[in-house]
């Protein structure tokens, strides 16, 4: 991504002029024109900034800490690798998947990996607290708002992108691998869900991340609060013996992550609960909630 | 052009900053004085939009800084040390904070050059050392050229090469019209520097006053008379209309240069000196004793010398 700059002129200000040396653009001390103030004035042009130099700002630095090729890698790793390794068991053992379609072996490498993409999101916000850099975005940028924009519109496309693509690979392999096993072919709605609709979850669930990333402040809290959101509910879910709270814990089930992740692959744990295209809207409603707050509460806060 | 008005920033019941108002003029350094946790850095925090202040308004240029939208090209800031991610190269820190606000690249590698770190631009930030991390924080003030420039005590963990350096640049930032702005907990550090000072303590405005008025008024020099026939020796100062104070452990104090004119008179009355010495109040002591009232953290040390022309305890005694 490039960012939207006008070619400036070479001719720099020179800075170890001495006391006096003007520049030519500009009379040491004199006043800029219709200007109340008198003072400096700099012979770089001033560019009016809006939302997009904010974002190629925030895509410079997603792009140059190691830890974003760090949990990124990791995530292609599992995704793809855990997807070969239970395309061929499956493949070998010749068993039957008596007309399930293919793609749902994506499942189970999406469901790990989505913890690299919820630390990246954590991580895009909530570390620049860590190190104090949020001081310095925030000086060079007052919009708050404009600053949790772009780091939420450069985080989503990188996390949508990189999932589509791996999930892309997978599920293409699969059907490949599978196609003696009684694999059924699958539809063109099953491709949108398996694929992109996956990788939009995927990226919403970072993007939810990187919101309680700002809220929260600190990445190490904040990823355990969402890894906590993601394994939960199902792990409470398995010790609700009690028949009186039979309801709930279907509820738990059925809305907890992994198994709304495996709704996109028509393989539900449940019969009833989410089904179709439900998760995404459940976690798009979330997101924009989350989203608001964690505006109101940036603009309140002091940094 | 900095302007405060009745700035107050209260943490629950603690003040850290009440009433501060005055106005930081372009053309000058301005030197930013105060103790320890006087509150120095929430001011400078307030005037970046960082916090918000609970009463009061701080304005720069008529702007608050949340108005400016290019704020890099208007006023560049050194806050603490390494405000940044240790993970990124100092090119790439200093490229994102330059696109964010449309400057190009360019005038990266150009302030680069400036505070001399071009050798290790490619080099990751944690890396640093205290005075690259000062040089690079220094980097991104400069980056948009701006008309006002605020230092967070900029001369720490500097080598005297890089103090002397840092001094030379806010004279020649100031010389070109623009408005320095520069914290510090040393005086005289200020006194080479500073053309203007403001004085804070315990978040109160102590001194809004020029550099040589300051000077003036505060580097009294003395004289410091020691002798057994203490008694005799004030009436004989007293007659000859010279004016001599008792400051404790049997030493006068007399104002004014004049160690010459004691020692003859003491001599002319036969009387026995055990001291005659010219002595300067530095501005480290005037400074001291400005804000001794207002000292946040006291070393409560049996080994550290008293503040002279302060009785030890003074502000125990009455609290």
């Amino acid at each position: 991504m490039s960012s939207p700059q006008p070619q400036m002129p070479q001719a720099a200000p020179s800075w170890e002029a001495a006391p006096g040396a003007a520049h030519p653009a500009s009379g040491a001390a004199h006043p800029a024109p219709g200007s109340p103030y008198p003072g400096y004035t700099s012979p770089i042009p001033v560019v009016r900034t809006h939302l997009g130099h904010a974002i190629a700002s925030e895509w410079t630095k997603i792009r140059s800490v190691r830890s974003t090729m760090w949990t990124l890698g990791v995530f292609v790793l599992l995704v793809v690798g855990i997807g070969l390794l239970t395309g061929v068991v499956v493949s070998s053992s010749s068993s039957d998947l008596a007309g399930e379609n293919a793609l749902s072996l994506g499942f189970f490498g999406l469901l790990l990996g989505s913890m690299c993409i919820i630390t990246l999101g954590v991580l895009t916000t909530a570390s620049e607290y860590g190190t104090g850099m949020i001081r310095t975005t925030m000086v060079a940028c007052p919009s708050r708002g404009r600053v949790l924009a772009a780091k939420a519109i450069v985080f989503f496309l990188v996390a949508f992108v990189v999932t589509l693509v791996s999930s892309s690979v997978v599920a293409f392999l699969h059907v490949a691998m599978l196609a003696d096993n009684g694999a059924k072919d699958p539809t063109g709605g099953e491709w949108l869900k398996g694929t992109v609709g996956i990788a939009l979850y995927i990226a919403l669930l970072g993007l939810l991340s990187l919101v309680v990333g700002s809220i929260i402040r600190h990445s190490a809290g904040a990823i355990t609060i969402m890894i906590g959101t993601v394994l939960a509910p199902l792990v409470i879910a398995l010790f609700m013996f009690s028949e009186s709270l039979e309801a709930v814990r279907d509820a738990l089930f059925e809305y907890s992550i992994p198994n709304q992740l495996s709704v996109f692959y028509a393989n539900s744990l449940s019969q009833s609960g989410p089904s179709g295209w439900d998760p995404l809207w459940i976690i798009l409603g979330v997101t924009a909630v989350a989203f608001g707050g964690a505006f109101a509460l940036l603009e309140k806060r002091d940094v | 052009m900095i302007e405060l008005e009745g700035l107050t920033k209260r943490y629950g019941e603690k003040v850290a900053v009440n009433n501060l108002s005055f106005t930081v003029r372009p053309g000058i350094v301005t030197g930013f004085l105060g103790p320890n946790g006087a509150g120095k850095s929430t001011t400078m925090r307030m005037i970046l939009g960082l916090d918000h202040p609970t009463a009061g308004s701080v304005r720069i240029d008529g702007k608050h800084y949340h108005q400016l939208k290019e704020p890099l090209t208007y006023i560049g800031a050194l806050l603490e040390a390494k405000a940044w991610h240790g993970g990124r190269t100092a090119y790439n820190h200093l490229l994102c904070l330059a696109q964010s606000n449309g400057i190009a690249r360019s005038r990266v590698r150009e302030v680069l050059e400036t505070v001399g770190l071009t050798a290790v631009a490619r080099k990751k930030t944690k890396g640093f050392s205290m005075g690259m991390g000062q040089r690079l924080g220094i980097a991104a003030a400069l980056l948009g050229d701006p008309r006002i420039l605020m230092f967070d005590e900029p001369v720490n963990g500097l080598d005297p090469e890089g103090i002397h350096w840092i001094r030379t640049l806010m004279k020649s930032l100031a010389a070109q019209g623009r408005t320095v702005f520069v914290s510090s907990h040393l005086m005289s550090e200020m006194a080479l520097t500073a053309e203007h000072l403001v004085v804070i303590g315990q978040g109160r405005l102590l001194a809004d006053t020029s550099m040589a008025d300051f000077i003036a008024r505060n580097s009294r020099s003395y004289v410091r008379v020691r002798s057994p026939q203490r008694e005799r020796m004030l009436d004989v100062l007293h007659q000859a209309g010279i004016v001599a104070v008792e400051s404790g452990d049997g030493v006068l104090e007399v104002d004014g240069g004049k160690a010459e004119l004691v020692g003859e008179l003491a001599a002319r009355h036969g009387l026995t000196l055990h001291e005659l010495s010219p002595q300067q109040a530095s501005l480290e002591e005037a400074f001291m004793q400005l804000t001794a009232e207002s000292v946040e953290y006291h070393a409560h040390s049996e080994t550290s010398p008293p503040p002279p022309q302060q009785q030890w305890g003074d502000g125990w005694k009455r609290g």
